[in-house]
C-alpha cells in the first residue's frame, strides 16, 4: 500500500526500509525517484550505484539497475559501468563520509573528468551506520563518539569542492526541501557531465542527540528556517545571512563529457577502415 | 604453405593480446612498474576494436571501474604490481561474493612496500590466496613464457567467465619484461567461454539462482531488461542482503564448491623429466626456466632429477604434488620468496619425501647454478 | 489501518515510524499524533498539498485515490 511513485520506482516489498524514524535520507531518496519519473526514463535505463553507510542502502529499494559497492568506492564503479555503457543514466547515492572521506579522491577525479554522472551526496554530518563518529562535514566544534571534546577538524563545503574539482553542475537543497531536491537532481540528470547534488539531511538519532539538535522535527525547523537561496541571497543584507547556508543552483558550465570524448577516438578508428 | 604468425614479443605485451583475444573490451588501471606496458598497450588497443580503456586516479579505482564495467558485459581486466596489488585486495573480496567476472594481472616485483620495484619476485603467493578477508575461492595462473603468458591469460579469462569470479595472473618482472619469439595460435586453435546469460524476457529473474545442472548463476548485463540488485554484503538468491546464518553459509559453501567441484578443469601443470627422478623440483613462473635448465645440467651428470611446474597456483594441486611426492624421494620447491608455496607442498607431501627450498628474495633470479647445488646437498 | 476519505488522503500505519514531519509541516493543521503513528484528525481543511507526502521519510502518507500521480 503506497502512492503511485512508490509503487512504480520503488521495490516496496523491500519496505519499510532500515533508517531511523525522522531520518531525512528516505525523503531525499523519494525525491531522486520523483525526478526519474518526471524525467521520463525507462527503468531499465537507470543504473544506481551507491558505497557504504546509511544512505547507501537506498539502491536496495529502488526498482532500477542497482550496485552497492564498497565503502568509498562507488563513483569508481559508477565510472567503470558508465564508460562501459553510455547509454545508462547513472546516478551515485553516496553519504558524507563515504564521498568525502574514504571517497575524496574517487569524487574530485570523477568530477575532473565531467563524466555523465549525477551524485547526489546524503549530507547528515556523521557517520550514521557505525554510530555516530565525526564526519568531514561535521562542522568545527560539534560533536561526535569519536569526538566527545568537540570536533577540531575543519569541515568541508562539499559544494565548493565538486566546483573546485571540474563538477559542471553543482547545487544544494536540504529534505525539507524535497521539491528543490527533485528539479536538481533533474537538471543534473540533464547536464551532460558530471553533476553533483549536496542533499542536505537529518540525522536525529546520532548527529542531532549528540549535539543537542533536537528531535527530526526540531531538525527540519531548522533546514528550513537556516537556508537561503543563492538568488535570494544576493539581495539580503549580510545581517540577515549571519548563520545560514546556501541552497540552490551555485554552477553550470557546459565542457566536453568524457564518454563522448571517448568515442570520439573509437570513432577515427571506425573510420579508417 | 602455411602461414605462421609468429612476433617478438614482450611478456607484458602477450598478455594484452592474450586478453584482447579472448575478448576483453574493457581495461582500467594504475601506472605502476613492472606491469605498466600492459595499460599502455591496452590504451593503444582497445579503442581500436571499440573497447574502452580508462586510467583511473588509483589502484583502488582500477578495480573498481573494472568489476562495474563487468556488469554491464564487458570483458574487463586491470593489472598492478606489488603495492597495487595490497590495494586491489578489498575489491578482490567484492568481486568474488557478488560474483563478477574479472581479470588481475600481478606483475610481481620485490616486496614488502615499495620494495624493489624493477626487480622479479614470487612473494605474492599467499596474498593471491589470503589477501583480501574471508573465506573466498581463487584462481592464481603463472606463465612461465611469453606464450605462456598469452596462454594464460586467455585461460584467465574463461575460468572468470565460466566460474564468475576473479581470476589473478601471477606474472614476474622477468616474464613480464622478457622477449621471446611467440608463434600465435589461430583462432580454431583458441577456445573461448564466455558467460552464461539468462534468455531475454523471462517474467523473473533471480541473480543469483543456481539451478541443477548449472554451475553458476546466469548473468544479466546492466541495461538489458532485469533490473537486479548486486552488493558485497552476504546475499540469497534474489540478491538482496541477508543476516540468515542459513544464507551466508549456502553462499559460501557453493562459491567454495564452484573451484571444489571443477578442480580438474582447472588444474593445469607441466611435468619434465619426471618418469624416473628420485629428486624433483617443483617450480612456476620464471623460477621454472632457471630449474627446467638444472634438471638438464643434473641429467648431464646422471642425476635422476624431474620438474614439476604448476602453472595453476591456486587451488593448489593437492592431487598432483601428492603424486609427485609418492613418485620422488625429494622434493625441492625454488621460489622468489621466503618459502610460501612449500608450505602447502609441505602439507601434502610430509609424509612421503623429503621437501626442501631454494628460496631468493633479494631481486636476482635464482640461477640454474643454484638450484643444482641444491640438488647435489639434498 | 488505512484512512480513506474523499480527499485521498491515505496513511499507511505499517509504514509510519511516528517521527511527526508531516504533522509539523501540514499548512492546514489536518494531522495529529495519536499512539506514536501521524492520525488525520480534520480531513476538511485538508487542502491537498502534498507536503505531507513529500516530506513523510517512510512513504507512509500519501494522497491516492483518483488524484493519484499526475
Amino acid at each position: 500500500m503506497a502512492s503511485a511513485l512508490v509503487e512504480n520506482h520503488f521495490r516496496s516489498n523491500k519496505l519499510p526500509h532500515i533508517w531511523c524514524p525522522g531520518c531525512g535520507h528516505g525523503i531525499i531518496m523519494r525525491s531522486i525517484v520523483e525526478a526519474i519519473d518526471e524525467l521520463g526514463y525507462n527503468k531499465d535505463d537507470v543504473c544506481v550505484v551507491s558505497g557504504i553507510g546509511c544512505s547507501s542502502r537506498a539502491p536496495g529499494y529502488m526498482d532500477y539497475n542497482t550496485l552497492h559497492t564498497l565503502h568509498g568506492r562507488a563513483l569508481a564503479y559508477a565510472t567503470g559501468v558508465k564508460m562501459a555503457n553510455p547509454k545508462l543514466k547513472v546516478i551515485v547515492i553516496t553519504g558524507d563520509g563515504d564521498c568525502a572521506a574514504i571517497g575524496g579522491n574517487h569524487l574530485i577525479h570523477a568530477a575532473r573528468r565531467n563524466i555523465d554522472i549525477t551524485t547526489v551526496v546524503f549530507n547528515n554530518n556523521i557517520y550514521g551506520m557505525t554510530g555516530g563518529q565525526y564526519s568531514p562535514t561535521t562542522p568545527t566544534g560539534e560533536k561526535g563518539t569519536t569526538a566527545p571534546f568537540g570536533n577540531i577538524d575543519k569541515n568541508f563545503d562539499l559544494c565548493n569542492l565538486a566546483k573546485a574539482a571540474g563538477a559542471t553542475y553543482v547545487a544544494r537543497a536540504t529534505a525539507y526541501h524535497a521539491n528543490m531536491i527533485t528539479k536538481l537532481v533533474k537538471a543534473g540528470m540533464e547536464n551532460k557531465g558530471f553533476s553533483f547534488v549536496e542533499a542536505v539531511s537529518v540525522c536525529p538519532t546520532y548527529y542531532g542527540r549528540k549535539n543537542k539538535k533536537g528531535d527530526a522535527v526540531q531538525m527540519m525547523r531548522y533546514l528550513k528556517d537556516s537556508s537561503v537561496n543563492v538568488k535570494a541571497a544576493k539581495k539580503l543584507p549580510k545581517e540577515k545571512l549571519e548563520g545560514k547556508f546556501f541552497i540552490g543552483e551555485f554552477h553550470k558550465v557546459e565542457e566536453p563529457e568524457y564518454t563522448e570524448q571517448y568515442q570520439k577516438i573509437i570513432d577515427s578508428f571506425q573510420k579508417e577502415r | 604453405m602455411e602461414n605462421k604468425n609468429i612476433k617478438l614479443m614482450q611478456g607484458n605485451e602477450a598478455c594484452v593480446e592474450g586478453a584482447l583475444t579472448a575478448g576483453m573490451r574493457f581495461f582500467a588501471g594504475y601506472p605502476i612498474t613492472p606491469s605498466t606496458e600492459i595499460a599502455e598497450i591496452s590504451s593503444l588497443r582497445l579503442p581500436k576494436v571499440g573497447g574502452k580503456f580508462l586510467q583511473m586516479e588509483d589502484e583502488i579505482a582500477g578495480i573498481a571501474a573494472t568489476i562495474g564495467a563487468s556488469l554491464t558485459g564487458l570483458k574487463s581486466m586491470t593489472a598492478t604490481s606489488g603495492p597495487g596489488f595490497s590495494l586491489k585486495q578489498e575489491n578482490i573480496g567484492y568481486a568474488s561474493i557478488a560474483e563478477i567476472p574479472c581479470v588481475i594481472v600481478n606483475v610481481q616485483r620485490g616486496g614488502p612496500s615499495t620494495g624493489l620495484p624493477t626487480s622479479p619476485a614470487q612473494g605474492d603467493i599467499m596474498q593471491a590466496k589470503w589477501g583480501t578477508h574471508g573465506d573466498h575461492p581463487v584462481i592464481a595462473l603463472s606463465p612461465s613464457s611469453v606464450r605462456e603468458t598469452f596462454d594464460l591469460t586467455i585461460k584467465a579469462f574463461n575460468y572468470a567467465e565460466k566460474y564468475r569470479m576473479p581470476v589473478m595472473l601471477l606474472t614476474d618482472e622477468v616474464i613480464g619484461h622478457m622477449r621471446e619469439k611467440i608463434e600465435i595460435p589461430t583462432a580454431d586453435e583458441i577456445e573461448i567461454i564466455d558467460r552464461v546469460k539468462p534468455e531475454s524476457g523471462l517474467d523473473k529473474y533471480n541473480p543469483y539462482e543456481v539451478n541443477e545442472g548449472e554451475l553458476v548463476p546466469k548473468m544479466a548485463s546492466y541495461g538489458e531488461g532485469y533490473r537486479f540488485h548486486v552488493t558485497g554484503l552476504v546475499h540469497d538468491e534474489t540478491g538482496f542482503p541477508s543476516n540468515d546464518s542459513n544464507v551466508a553459509g549456502n553462499l559460501l559453501d557453493r562459491l567454495m564448491k564452484k573451484i571444489d567441484n571443477n578442480i580438474e578443469d582447472i588444474s593445469l601443470y607441466e611435468e619434465y623429466r619426471i618418469d624416473d627422478a628420485e629428486t624433483i623440483i617443483i617450480a612456476y613462473g620464471s623460477t621454472a626456466r632457471s630449474a627446467k635448465s638444472a634438471v638438464d645440467m643434473a641429467r648431464e651428470e646422471g642425476l635422476k632429477v624431474g620438474l614439476f611446474r604448476p602453472m595453476t597456483i591456486w587451488p593448489f594441486l593437492d592431487k598432483q604434488i601428492t603424486d609427485v611426492a609418492k613418485k620422488a624421494d625429494n622434493i625441492i620447491v625454488a621460489e622468489m620468496n621466503l618459502g610460501q608455496y612449500v608450505n602447502e607442498v609441505e602439507r601434502v607431501g610430509n609424509k612421503y619425501a623429503n621437501i626442501s627450498k631454494c628460496c631468493k628474495a633479494n631481486g636476482e633470479l635464482i640461477t640454474p647454478d643454484e638450484i643444482l647445488a641444491k640438488i647435489k646437498e639434498v | 489501518m488505512t484512512t480513506t476519505n474523499q480527499k485521498g488522503l491515505i496513511i499507511n500505519k505499517n509504514w509510519c515510524k511516528g517521527c511527526g514531519i508531516c504533522v509539523e509541516f501540514c499548512p492546514t493543521n489536518v494531522l495529529e499524533m495519536k499512539d506514536g503513528k501521524a492520525n488525520i484528525k480534520d480531513i476538511d481543511s485538508c487542502i491537498m498539498c502534498k507536503q505531507c507526502e513529500l516530506r513523510c521519510p517512510d512513504y507512509a502518507i500519501y494522497l491516492g485515490g483518483k488524484k493519484d500521480g499526475k
